[in-house]
């Protein structure tokens, strides 16, 4: 599954909407004079939206949905290549008692096992089809991201030629809240140059904003436009290694912005909650907000990913339950 | 300056202080999660308490709890369940008084016949306390076979185990399928008798303030009828022990219970309570090979 780039050029979105001259002022001009955000009505809304009971055919539906939305990932440094190997059947076969089960959107591994991924996959690997399965890298010296910028985008370029097909970068929290949003832009529009290929097609970037080390909602409102505006196509939660992760309130938030850029452009961003979305129901809680926020049509794997681990053994548990009528326990699904 | 505290008057009966008796899931006491309870009355047909009656999700909770704590309870040293399963027993006896009302309450006991069973449900606590150092020697075996090998075998907890409480003497009979099974290291699922959820939800406590693992025991007060056959098909759960389940249709529990290859304990003809076969009932074999060192 592949989705086609939406920036055109790099920069060219905070061109047209900052105007010709594009300098750093004008970009803390913008950022600075987003409305600030309500955090109890955020987190009161997030809550409601939470509380949705979905029962029967519509649980099933998004049961399957949030397998199809998957970033089955493993980001440990005890990441061996039979590790890769293990995931990466996982995702071809999520459950060996039911063939009918879909498959995740991507595998989501350190740069370095990329090509491990991709020879695992074989067949299936979508390399530019819209029908397999996407080898996305963390890249940028994630998760802290301190390194130089050279080093960033070398690591960048290796992910994208080994055949990644999405990069996740993380961006420069450090530098986002001394106020040098000018180098955090710079940083993302140059790992978005780096994820072109050979052949002039783009990887697809995701954006992690880190929102647990950015620690307040007005600063992952002016993150997100930021990402956005440097040429994100997804913007992503956390890296997963930072406590609190994605949380429902982070990701109504988030969603909101990529509705109102939606709204102003016509152009639609994805979101990408990851890390602490263990549990089905859970899951579900993102779904309901998804919809009431953007509207049904991000209910799609191109818009809207989960990056997790162990949710993927939890969805399969509540599958079966449907399928079986009986309660299912952990010794019928894989141990990862 | 003396000064003597004085109770005040009473001049208005004072008002009833009724308690709502919940669930017992992984530790804590929870509400049940459909919001239901049961009107508990005494035999003159007067309100005693509300009990929570827990639903199939209720049921699902405390399997995941069960799971949960089981390795732990599994793993601490047969000497230290035996300390918690005796310590239950010394918190039993210094709440005593509150049993026998309970029981003369629910049951229509008279004080003695009340008295009676909780003092024998304290001692089935003290037995199984004794036996959980000791039954590894009666169902463990060094078995002779031909080669230089120590080949033994040893009984190990069979992981989690759903139990249909006896019937009757709620207190007594809820002890006397509890205990064995924890003896081994077993997590336990438990709907206690439909007629005496009072001593039920009060033994929780008891096991609560024993040093007893959250979740090692679950309690789950409600209809056995509604609940049993989801306890049954439940994949996670390893053997189900029926004992008080004579009532139900059992022989459909033990069907549905085929299915995920549970272990069942059937109602008929039952095992002798009190002997080591009742506790080895709820264990698997582990046989080990060793190879005879030459020195």
């Amino acid at each position: 599954m592949t989705t086609p780039s939406a920036a055109l050029a790099p920069a060219e979105r905070a061109v047209q909407l900052l105007g010709g001259d594009l300098s750093e002022v004008a970009l803390r001009r913008h950022l600075e004079g987003l409305p600030a955000v309500d955090a109890v009505g955020l987190e009161a809304r997030a809550a409601s939206l939470g509380t949705r009971s979905i029962k029967t055919s519509s649980k099933q539906a998004a049961l399957d949905l949030t397998i199809r939305m998957i970033d089955l990932t493993t980001l440990q440094g005890n990441d061996t290549r039979g590790k890769v190997h293990s995931l990466v059947a996982k995702a071809l076969v999520p459950d060996a008692s039911d063939p009918s089960t879909p498959r995740p959107a991507a595998v989501c591994v350190y740069g370095d096992m990329v090509g491990n991924a991709v020879e695992a996959l074989g067949s299936a690997w979508s390399n530019g089809r819209d029908d397999g399965i996407n080898v996305a890298a963390v890249a940028t010296a994630f998760p802290s991201g301190r390194a130089s910028l050279p080093v960033k985008l070398q690591d960048t370029r290796d992910a994208v030629a080994a055949g990644a097909d999405e990069i996740d970068m993380v961006i420069d929290r450090g530098a986002f809240l001394e106020g040098n949003y000018g180098k955090v832009f710079d940083e993302i529009v140059a790992t978005k140059e780096a994820c072109r290929r050979t052949d002039g097609t783009f990887a697809h970037l995701k954006v992690i904003l880190e929102t647990g080390e950015l620690v307040t909602y007005d600063n992952v409102r002016r993150a997100s436009w930021l990402s956005i505006l440097a040429g994100g196509d997804f913007i992503k939660t956390s890296t997963g290694k930072v406590q609190p992760a994605a949380t429902l309130p982070v990701t109504l938030l988030m969603l909101q912005v990529v509705r109102d850029w939606e709204r102003l452009t016509g152009e639609r961003i994805g979101v990408k909650p990851a890390g602490g979305i263990a549990t089905a129901k859970d899951a579900m809680k993102y779904l309901v907000t998804v919809a009431e926020t953007c509207g049904e049509a991000w209910l799609d794997p191109h818009l809207f990913r989960f990056g997790a681990s162990s949710l993927l053994n939890d969805v399969l548990l509540q599958r079966q339950k449907l399928t079986t009528g009986r309660y299912s326990g952990p010794d019928y699904v894989t141990i990862d | 300056m003396a000064t003597t505290t004085k109770t005040p008057a009473r001049t208005a009966t004072r008002l009833d202080v009724p308690k709502t008796y919940k669930l017992f899931i992984g530790g804590a006491f929870p509400r049940s999660e459909s919001g239901r309870v049961t009107e508990v009355l005494d035999k003159r047909g007067a309100f005693v308490a509300n009990v929570a009656k827990a639903s199939r999700k209720d049921a699902r909770d405390a399997v995941r709890a069960a799971r949960k704590a089981q390795p732990g309870w599994a793993g601490a040293t047969a000497y230290n369940r035996g300390q918690v399963l005796y310590r239950v027993a010394e918190v039993l006896e210094g709440r005593k008084a509150q049993f026998v009302d309970e029981l003369q309450r629910t049951e229509g006991l008279t004080a003695a016949r009340a008295q009676q069973q909780v003092e024998a449900a304290i001692d089935l606590w003290v037995l199984h306390a004794g036996w959980t150092d000791k039954v590894a020697q009666i169902g463990g075996h060094a078995n002779p076979v031909a080669g230089p090998y120590f080949n033994l075998s040893v009984p190990e907890p069979t992981g989690v185990v759903a139990i249909i409480a006896p019937q009757e003497q709620g207190l007594l009979g809820l002890t006397s399928v509890v205990a064995p099974a924890l003896v081994t290291g077993n997590a336990v699922v438990v709907v206690p008798a439909a007629a005496s959820p009072l001593v039920a939800i009060s033994l929780a406590e008891v096991l609560a303030t024993s040093d007893l693992p959250g979740g090692v025991v679950n309690v789950l007060t409600g209809d056995p009828a509604e609940l049993a056959p989801w306890l049954a098909g439940h994949a996670d759960i390893n053997a189900l022990d029926l004992t008080g389940a004579g009532d139900l249709d059992w022989v459909e529990l033990e069907v549905i219970a085929a299915d995920t290859l549970k272990r069942v304990l059937r109602p008929e003809p039952g095992l002798a309570p009190e002997t080591p076969q009742r506790i080895l009932a709820l264990t698997e074999t582990k046989t080990v090979w060793h190879t005879k060192s030459r020195l």
